[in-house]
């Protein structure tokens, strides 16, 4: 209660801070900067590795580009982002990069993709972070990633920036906390296809809808505003895509508030057909605990549980996705007020039960292992084969993130001469026989000793032999690898 | 230890002819003993992929195969022998293993067009026209379905497939073992790559092993895309890599479902095509599945080499690639048949696309082609027929 207690006390801090610094009279409050860059809860960069600068630190400022030093930083390099308008999309396809906005008299530097431009941040790289930006304008994304390990996601100020906000995808342990979202046409923070997340402190207002964990395993999602969402906060498994699971998701001590707004979703979109009023809503996902969140004013219903076979979803199937949301556990909840203007097929449901109020919680569609703790405390629709839940609470869980990054598998010098050997020049020569080049044991004999020799050939190759065609230079492989590879030829014996 | 390297020196490019003692004997072949490119061979005489994407594989990183640049591949079929690998290559392009010896392997899978035809839809025996287009083969060791309509599991069992289609290369079982026996360099080809065998007796899962070692051999992940994957920002020029971040941003969505390092995910969708022609609409996996839900939907292909492959669709119904992306802008629904209700993937919406984004994603997708590892065409077969292609073989592209 405590923690409960001095988040609302937080979020009531970061709005009235928000107020103080947004101009021209709109009502997107800005985060809190009570919480910029600081090591703030224990725990809170545990094993995440971004944002652990050892390099050097490249600023940016108005009139100059954000991509530009993106190009020009190294693993481990800090760009700081000074306040003004940035008109961009900027691409991390390197490990180790932190971007770091620096807000200056309440001045945010700003990416504005003024509608023309898809998305604002595209990231790769492993240990990505990215804090203190506003984002608006874009058509697609705000911040996506792409298998991005490690990343840190926080603090940002996105306001409309198309089909989602926040968009971590395949990325293995991140963070994505202290964001404020709104004016997203599908979901504002999306956890598509991670695994080790956590999503916490963030604001989602005004989305269709606010955080979905879709396709993940492992999230804990905690101390979340979302209000005035058509949906608040989703867990889905989504069929068709290459995860067939989502798993282990924990959603607790979340605010989630009056989750009425019309739909306007994108059509054909999964969130096209969230019924307005839907505070949270699980889709044949399975382990998902809900706990300890107050749960408000959600005129459809508080709490819907269900399998694919909802609300006009028509998805095609997919015979490797399970389609029941299994084992759900519903600990207790503070819900209140919910269920005051239902969908026509809630009022059917309603009409069987003699109830004139829809439901705190509802649940159809199959589903097995499921349980609820103190069931009376709610009005709800499906739950009555649900069995008592052994446990009370997940206290135990205090973050999904691992214990260290995620690492690439370490790949000795040898080996990584060995994969390019065959996976590069392996194309052109074997070892005995003449394929386009000169076979490798004319090369050794020539080189014999002198790694360095090859290495630096293949970089900047010279036409020497008449009987062989000119090699292309090789200098897209890192010098590091050129010497192992020189090497790792050298060694060879067939 | 002269003659090994003169063997090595014509392994893969001409069949080795050796003179035998007795003139009465059909002179033999001899296998390839060493792998093809990007292959390592091991102790224990099995060749095993060896790429740089190895580096990226960890045992708690992501699920391999799903995206993003610096990403594990999904699981490899490798570990053949050399000498399956070679035999497979003569079975391959061999038309003997048709009815009429009229149509290998390679008719539909032509090395020199991305292992693919160029054709709509191809070609079987008789001239017979196909229902769909054939799909190339590159990087077939990473799938786990086969056939547009994903009703194969493995290699050997898609090779069924053609083979005893009546109207593909229409042979049977008993008919190709009867060819494959009755041909004496194919029995001697056969104990070579099947040393271990204690029959003579050719039987048709070693036709499949070969033939899917083949297969698994033609690896194409050094395309100048794969060299800016690994690191080299400058492997793609300003104009590849706003097609990349086209590519992979969420309007266009094309990585959502062409996912690299593969740039396919292996799922099948349904994107909402029509035939060309008029024609009526192709199931597709909803035979496979049985379920009505996957009508009109098909594999999604990979786009390596894809510049090599046209024309596109499972009926090949865009010419280009600029077509094909346009088709992708057009509007969610907007070539579905009127008397049809598809369940058309929640990806395929209206990004409205620009002309100058679309020439971007054509420029980004030419990035992918990397035919380094072509193997070559043999000269001469077992069966003593010829090859179609012998005097089409294609450059090997070495200049990145």
């Amino acid at each position: 209660m405590y923690r409960a207690l001095f988040a609302a006390a937080v979020f009531a801090i970061g709005i009235y801070c928000g107020k103080l610094f947004f101009r021209q009279g709109s009502d997107v409050p800005a985060p809190a900067p009570a919480y910029f860059s600081q090591s703030a809860a224990q725990g809170d960069s545990v094993g995440i590795g971004a944002g652990t600068i050892t390099g050097k630190t490249i600023d940016v400022k108005p009139g100059q580009s954000i991509q530009e030093a993106v190009g020009e930083a190294a693993p481990g390099d800090l760009i700081r982002i000074y306040p003004g308008v940035y008109n961009e999309t900027v691409y991390i396809d390197k490990d180790n990069i932190s971007l770091q906005g620096v807000i200056i008299n309440g001045e945010w530097p700003t990416l504005d993709g003024k509608k023309t431009m898809n998305d604002a941040i595209l990231y790769s790289g492993n240990s990505t972070l990215i804090e203190n930006i506003k984002i608006t304008n874009y058509k697609g994304n705000a911040i996506m990633g792409q298998a991005g390990n490690n990343y840190v996601i926080r603090n940002n100020w996105i306001i409309d920036t198309g089909v989602y906000g926040i968009f971590p995808q395949f990325g293995k342990n991140g963070i994505v906390e202290r964001n404020i979202l709104t004016g997203i046409e599908d979901a504002a923070i999306y956890i598509g296809m991670c695994d080790n997340v956590d999503v916490r402190f963030n604001e989602v207002f005004g989305n269709v809808a606010g955080i979905e964990i879709e396709n993940s395993r492992h999230a804990l999602v905690e101390y979340n505003y979302a209000h005035d969402n058509t949906g608040g906060i989703l867990a889905f498994l989504t069929p068709g895509l290459p995860i067939k699971t989502c798993y282990d998701v924990i959603i607790r001590n979340n605010y989630i508030y009056n989750n009425n707004t019309t739909n306007f979703g994108a059509v054909g979109s999964t969130v096209s057909h969230i019924p307005p009023g839907t505070g949270i809503l699980v889709m044949a996902a399975d382990d998902i605990t809900i706990e300890n969140n107050i749960v408000t004013g959600n005129d459809n219903a508080g709490i819907t549980i269900t399998d694919y076979g909802y609300a006009g979803v028509d998805h095609a199937t997919d015979p490797e996705s399970e389609p029941n949301s299994d084992r759900i556990t519903l600990l207790d909840n503070v819900m209140s007020n919910n269920g005051n203007n239902p969908t026509a097929d809630v009022k059917t449901i309603m009409l069987t039960k003699l109830s004139k109020l829809g439901p705190d919680i509802i649940a159809v569609g199959g589903g097995v292992g499921s349980c609820i703790l103190n069931p009376n405390r709610y009005r709800t629709f499906g739950v009555d084969a649900y069995a008592t839940c052994q446990s009370v609470d997940t206290r135990a869980v205090k973050t999904y993130l691992l214990d260290k990054p995620v690492m690439p598998r370490t790949t000795a010098m040898i080996e990584k001469g060995k994969m390019t050997y065959y996976g590069v020049c392996s194309g052109c020569h074997s070892y005995s026989a003449r394929l386009v080049g000169p076979p490798v044991n004319i090369i050794q004999a020539l080189y014999k000793n002198n790694p360095n020799g090859i290495a630096e050939f293949i970089a900047n190759p010279v036409h020497k032999r008449d009987d062989y065609p000119e090699m292309p230079p090789q200098n897209y492989l890192s010098e590091e690898t050129r010497k192992a590879v020189a090497e790792y030829m050298l060694s060879i014996t067939k | 230890m002269k003659w090994t390297v003169i063997l090595a020196v014509l392994c893969g490019a001409i069949a080795v002819v050796i003179a035998s003692r007795s003139p009465e004997k059909t002179p033999s072949l001899i296998l390839c003993n060493t792998c093809p490119p990007g292959f390592e061979l091991m102790a224990d005489n099995t060749c095993k992929l060896r790429t740089p994407y190895q580096q990226y594989e960890s045992q708690d990183g992501n699920d391999p195969g799903v995206g993003g640049l610096k990403t594990a591949l999904p699981l490899v079929r490798d570990g053949f022998t050399p000498q399956q690998i070679d035999l497979g290559r003569y079975l391959f392009f061999d038309p003997a293993l048709s009815k009429d010896g009229t149509v290998s392997c390679a008719s539909c899978h032509q090395p020199a067009k991305g292992f693919s035809d160029g054709l709509k839809t191809s070609v079987g025996v008789q001239n017979t026209s196909l229902k769909r287009s054939a799909p190339s083969l590159w990087n077939v060791a990473f799938y786990k379905k086969f056939f547009w309509d994903a009703r194969a599991t493995s290699l050997e069992a898609q090779m069924t497939g053609p083979l005893y289609a009546e109207n593909e290369m229409g042979t049977t079982r008993e008919k190709l073992l009867e060819t494959i026996n009755g041909i004496d360099s194919y029995r001697e080809l056969f104990r070579q790559a099947f040393p271990s065998k204690t029959t003579s007796v050719v039987e048709l899962n070693d036709i499949y092993t070969a033939i899917a070692a083949f297969e698994s051999s033609l690896i194409s992940l050094n395309s100048r895309y794969d060299q800016y994957a690994h690191g080299y920002a400058d492997a793609l020029n300003k104009k590849e890599i706003e097609g990349l971040n086209i590519f992979r941003s969420f309007v266009a969505r094309c990585a959502e479902c062409h996912t690299p390092p593969l740039f396919t995910n292996q799922q099948v969708a349904v994107i909402g095509l029509g035939e060309p022609d008029g024609l009526p609409l192709d199931p597709g996996a909803q035979e496979t599945f049985q379920d009505a839900s996957l009508r009109g939907a098909f594999k999604v292909p990979s786009l390596r080499n894809i510049e090599r492959t046209a024309p596109y669709t499972h009926a090949g119904k865009f010419s280009s690639l600029r077509e094909m992306i346009a088709f992708y802008s057009a509007g969610r629904g907007h070539d579905v048949p009127k008397n049809e209700k598809l369940h058309i993937h929640w990806h395929i919406w209206e990004p409205q696309l620009t002309a100058y984004e679309m020439d971007r994603l054509v420029d980004f997708l030419k990035t992918l082609t990397d035919e380094s590892f072509t193997p070559p065409v043999p000269q001469t077969l077992p069966s003593g027929m010829r090859t179609e292609q012998s005097t089409q073989q294609p450059r090997l592209s070495i200049n990145h």
